[in-house]
């Protein structure tokens, strides 16, 4: 399969991040494009309008979350953030103002252009998949069929919501904020206790080994991503 | 015949050396002595102050009064004269010697004028007596002056000669321990001569009190005194040469003398008297008070008097010993006779001739059994206003008791009367008697001293009146019942005393025990209080409880006084704060009633140990109007010992576990050097040396070129190591977080089949690579916890299993509900933990001594503690039945955050 190659605006303030991610992203005859400040990444983004944003939350300017922020304003371009550790609360803070995925600092250059694949196959692909299979999973959204391994699975209304969302983003992070948001209203943001059960009761019809899930995968302190492949 | 030597005893010469360094120490006191002003003290004075300055000594003037006159003006014009310092009082500007310039200036010799001088109020000290001790105790030599009439021990008999009231006098220890003594006379016919002539400066407002002073015949009196007192100076330094240099001579047989101080006001002129006499037959003397249980009434008035006289006697250099005893007389004897007393003075007030007949006299009972030693008796003098005279002697019948208890004793008569009426026909009149003296027992027992005299009185009378023929009359006809009479008023006169000693005596051991009481209670509670804070809050207490005292303790700190605790609403400013610090300075108590700084509101009381002194307790009456009686003193002294042993104790117990705690960190920081240095190295010498051997490869000849499968194993080999560091460096990251308290809770109802599967999926296989048996207790609740936290927690308690038991053996994880807390345990069939070290794996930097060379800097656990605690849960070791170990938390399902 040859890959499809992409033009890549990488944000970081550290040389020596922007030196190894060049040379990764090259060796995969992705094009790169650098900047070393928020304020940087939007004029680079003005003038060589990338394909994707690999950006850094810790930028000596402005945040990288109120740079996700000014983006979105007026580009739907997908984000990636870098970030470290100790910043949870950034993190889901970025995803909610519109980055599409994260990866925690030290990172494998793999998973970063597993994460790129991910994301870039959402791109243009924003209305709902109909089909969603993996291995023994297979979900139809349109006639609101599940089966697992050849057998029908019942799903509440709620359940099947929760189970389209995330199908919707495949591969991607999403917080819990936005699957509450889109299941039961801006109301409930602050509760997850009613996700954090449909999601549980979901795993139990869904999942092999609830304990150990291979299709529902939790992100501890983020949200939920639903894997791909 | 050989001539005797005579060798001073060796005891006596040390004590001598002692007193000479001590006496270098201190600066070296000159006084020039004058009879009068005028005869030229301040001139003298200043002479001499510019020869010292001929020798290249440093000499200053703190004060000098030159009453303008040009001779004066022009030997002061020659020395350096020190600024004044102004105090603002009542609307004018006064100004005295400035004590703390001078001390800061340190010259070796320092003029202050007029030593009797008082100073201005709000002055540290209010006598320049005092000013001028703290200038000699700094070491600074002083020449000062001072006039004859103002020596304390010569005030009386200045007065008598004179007839004027001497006000500023100094005590006479103070002209005794002067170095030097310099008489400047000036006879007295050249005196009125120049003071006709105007060289004698006189204020206007005196002018007319100094004209009956300036009489010749005072002025020759006065002159004769002064002589006199330089010449027993001279006499004294002679003794003293001849003592040193071993020369027999005659000297008076030593004499003691004893000064019997009661509440009379008449006390003052015996202390006087008493140091007469000491000084006279230079002797040693006592000034001795015995505390009787009738003290226990003593108006306030006579209290004060007594302390007054008291701090008299100590100012004149009696050694003042209080006795507490119920006989006076029986315990001056004894004192006398245990410290060898020779001579006796005391007083004999003047009282009605009845009172000494039927109460008798304590000089009499003394004189009686004095045996060989002397009594001098000082009768009381006219001077005396007899308004205190007529308070004094009624004093005797307890003026102080409530009416309603004489009342209470007229009713009782008059109840026994009524009682008696009736049987007056078949008892004999002097078995009704008895009755009566029922009535005075009962009095006298519940109603005091007073009512009982007054309830034998009415008795006698009543009796009389009531049951004696002709009745209702006074009038007697048989005179066989006057011996009734008389039966019956002593008899009830004697019960009364006695019954009314009894009473004061069961009040006095009351008191007694009830201090005694106190301060047991004290003791207790400061032996049980362990840290600082536990004994200040329990001194301040006990204080407050006591005395009725508002108190606060200053302990220093970096040698500053801080104000460490305090009742409650009590706190002190900045001038009282200079107040406490001096008293802390100089070991001395200061304040409101004491001699330093008196105008200050609180009295601070030095804690003083046998080492040093370790702060000070500054106590104020909740009414200002109240002061501490001796016994009270007494009980405050104890109060404030046990105090200062229990801060010291206290001090030294924090100073210990400061030390301690030092001790602590810093093993702890050279443990996490050790520990990290080494665990950060490992990896990345790992790291480093797989790409230094693929450099060397990519630039070596074809032929040393790394084959491609090594190469991906040393690449994946430094993945690893890179990850293992990325591990440790988080680790340090959360246990610093974790001490700075900066770790916040983003609490989130969980679910912890999910937290537990997530936290298995994110761990990398090269950590745990075991196959896992999770036992999930259905129905778990939601569980408000952070997730990202506990996550850890589960995965640094995963790699410990895994570091710790044998490839392949299998790892459990637990999580089931018991008891509103959720209960999560992980188990390994690994090594174990010794039963000693179950607890102490949770302490920072600490790991199991072993064989086993597996890599850990002893974090991971106590992390694992800080993460759980923070959620008010708990974690805990325990050894498996078979083998390995089983490490458990347990947090509370309905946890909301700590306080």
């Amino acid at each position: 399969m040859i890959e499809n190659t992409y033009r890549i605006l990488v944000v970081d303030d550290e040389p020596e991040i922007r030196r190894f991610l060049r040379a990764s992203l090259k060796s995969h005859q992705h094009e790169v494009v650098e900047a070393d400040s928020g304020m940087g990444a939007i004029s680079q983004l003005r003038e060589h309008h990338p394909d994707l944003i690999i950006l850094d939350l810790g930028l000596p300017d402005i945040d990288g979350v109120e740079v996700t922020r000014r983006v979105r304003a007026w580009s739907q371009v997908p984000i990636v953030i870098l970030s470290v550790r100790s910043r949870e609360v950034d993190k889901i803070e970025a995803l909610n103002a519109g980055a599409d995925d994260y990866l925690t600092k030290p990172f494998g250059v793999g998973e970063l252009l597993a994460r790129v694949r991910v994301v870039m196959r959402r791109v243009g692909n924003t209305g709902t998949k109909p089909i969603y299979r993996v291995s023994d999973l297979l979900v139809d959204c349109d006639r609101r069929k599940v089966t697992l391994a050849g057998k029908e699975i019942d799903l509440t209304p709620t359940e099947f919501d929760l189970i389209r969302i995330l199908i919707e983003n495949a591969g991607k992070v999403v917080t819990q904020r936005q699957l509450i948001h889109r299941v039961w209203g801006a109301a409930y943001e602050d509760d997850s206790r009613l996700l954090r059960v449909n999601i549980s009761n979901l795993r139990r019809k869904i999942e092999p080994n609830p304990n150990q899930p291979c299709y529902i995968m939790t992100e501890l302190g983020i949200g939920y991503r639903l894997k791909d492949d | 015949m050989a001539e005797t030597i005579h060798r001073p005893d060796p005891d006596e010469l040390l004590a001598r050396l002692k007193d000479e360094e001590q006496r270098q120490a201190r600066g070296k006191l000159k006084i020039f002595l004058g009879y009068v002003a005028g005869v030229g003290k301040t001139f003298a004075m200043l002479e001499a102050a510019h020869q010292r300055r001929e020798e290249g000594l440093d000499v200053v003037i703190g004060y000098i009064e030159t009453h303008g006159r040009k001779e004066t003006e022009a030997l002061v014009a020659g020395l350096e004269v020190l600024p004044r310092r102004e105090v603002a009082y009542r609307g004018t500007v006064m100004t005295d010697m400035d004590l703390d310039a001078v001390l800061a200036r340190r010259p070796k010799l320092v003029l202050v004028d007029e030593l009797a001088h008082s100073n201005a109020p709000g002055l540290r000290h209010p006598k320049r007596y005092q000013d001028v001790e703290e200038l000699l105790e700094a070491g600074i030599d002083v020449y000062t002056t001072i006039n004859i009439q103002h020596l304390e021990s010569l005030k009386d008999v200045v007065q008598q000669i004179t007839n004027v009231t001497i006000r500023e006098t100094v005590p006479d220890r103070i002209i005794d321990e002067a170095y030097e003594i310099e008489l400047v006379d000036l006879p007295t016919d050249e005196l009125l001569s120049r003071l006709k002539e105007g060289k004698v400066y006189i204020p206007d407002q005196a002018m007319q009190a100094l004209e009956k002073f300036f009489r010749k015949g005072n002025l020759t009196a006065l002159r004769e005194l002064s002589l006199r007192r330089a010449a027993e100076r001279v006499d004294n330094q002679m003794v003293d040469y001849m003592h040193s240099q071993s020369i027999p001579g005659p000297w008076p047989a030593g004499d003691r003398i004893m000064v019997c101080l009661s509440s009379h006001p008449m006390g003052e002129r015996l202390v006087r008297v008493g140091r007469r006499l000491a000084d006279d037959l230079k002797g040693e003397w006592y000034v001795v008070f015995v505390e009787t249980p009738g003290h226990l009434h003593m108006p306030a008035q006579n209290r004060l008097r007594m302390q007054q006289n008291l701090r008299l006697a100590e100012e004149l250099g009696a050694r003042v010993v209080s006795i507490t005893s119920e006989s006076v007389a029986e315990s001056v004897i004894d004192f006398a006779h245990q410290h060898n007393i020779t001579k006796i003075v005391a007083g004999k007030p003047l009282r009605p001739r009845w009172f000494e007949i039927l109460r008798g006299t304590v000089i009499d009972q003394i004189i009686r059994n004095s045996g060989r030693i002397d009594v001098y008796v000082v009768s009381e003098g006219t001077e005396i206003p007899p308004k205190e005279l007529t308070k004094f002697i009624p004093g005797a019948l307890a003026p102080h008791k409530p009416l309603s208890r004489y009342i209470a004793s007229m009713f009782l008569v008059m109840g026994v009367t009524l009682l008696g009426h009736p049987l007056r026909n078949i008892l004999d009149p002097t078995n009704l008697v008895m009755l009566y003296l029922i009535a005075v027992i009962v009095s006298s027992v519940f109603l005091g001293r007073g009512p009982s005299i007054l309830a034998s009185f009415v008795s006698v009378l009543a009796f009389d009146f009531f049951f004696i023929d002709p009745l209702l009359t006074f009038t007697v006809y048989d005179t066989q019942y006057i011996v009734t009479f008389i039966g019956l008023l002593v008899v009830g006169l004697i019960i009364s005393n006695s019954a009314a000693l009894l009473h004061d005596q069961v009040d006095a051991l009351r008191l007694k025990g009830q201090q005694s009481q106190a301060l047991n209670d004290l003791s207790r509670e400061l032996t049980a209080a362990i840290s600082l804070e536990q004994v200040l809050q329990t001194v301040i207490r006990h204080v407050n409880a006591m005395f009725h005292r508002e108190a606060v303790i200053l302990l220093p700190e970096n040698d500053r006084l801080l104000v460490r605790a305090a009742t409650p609403g009590f706190s002190i400013n900045e001038s009282e704060l200079a107040v406490a610090d001096w008293a802390f300075k100089h070991g001395k108590e200061a304040g409101r009633g004491t001699t330093t700084l008196p105008a200050a509101a609180i009295r601070y009381i030095p804690l003083v140990t046998a080492r040093e002194t370790v702060g000070v307790i500054g106590n104020k009456p909740q009414d200002p109007q109240v002061l501490l009686s001796s016994d009270q003193r007494i009980l405050m002294e104890g109060v404030v010992n046990l105090a200062a042993i229990a801060i010291e104790r206290a001090s030294f117990a924090e100073k210990a576990a400061q030390t301690e705690m030092l001790r602590n960190t810093e093993k702890l920081q050279t443990a996490l050097l050790n520990s990290i240095s080494h665990e950060l190295r490992t990896p990345l010498a790992t790291v480093t040396g797989v790409l230094s051997s693929l450099e060397e490869s990519e630039h070596g000849k074809p032929e040393h070129r790394l084959d491609q499968a090594t190469r991906l194993d040393l690449i994946r080999s430094a993945t690893r190591q890179a990850d293992r560091l990325n591990h440790l460096v988080e680790n340090l990251l959360d246990m610093t977080r974790l001490e700075a308290g900066a770790m916040q809770l983003n609490l989130e109802p969980t679910d912890f089949q999910d937290l537990i599967g997530a936290t298995i999926h994110q761990m990398s296989p090269e950590v745990c690579d075991r196959s896992l048996n999770v036992e999930i207790a259905p129905d778990l609740p939601l569980v408000p916890v952070d997730a990202v936290l506990i996550a850890q927690v589960l995965e640094n308690l995963l790699d410990n299993a895994c570091k710790y038991s044998p490839p392949q053996s299998p790892i459990t994880i637990s999580a089931r509900v018991n008891q509103d807390q959720i209960e999560v345990a992980v188990q390994d069939c690994g090594v174990g933990i010794p039963a000693a070290d179950l607890e102490r794996v949770f302490d920072k930097f600490y790991r199991v001594q072993r064989q086993e060379t597996i890599t850990g800097t002893g974090l991971g656990l106590s992390i694992c503690k800080g993460i759980i605690e923070a959620h008010g849960g708990r974690i805990w070791a325990s050894e498996r039945a078979e083998k390995g170990v089983t490490i458990s938390f347990a947090i509370p399902v309905h946890f909301k955050g700590l306080p």
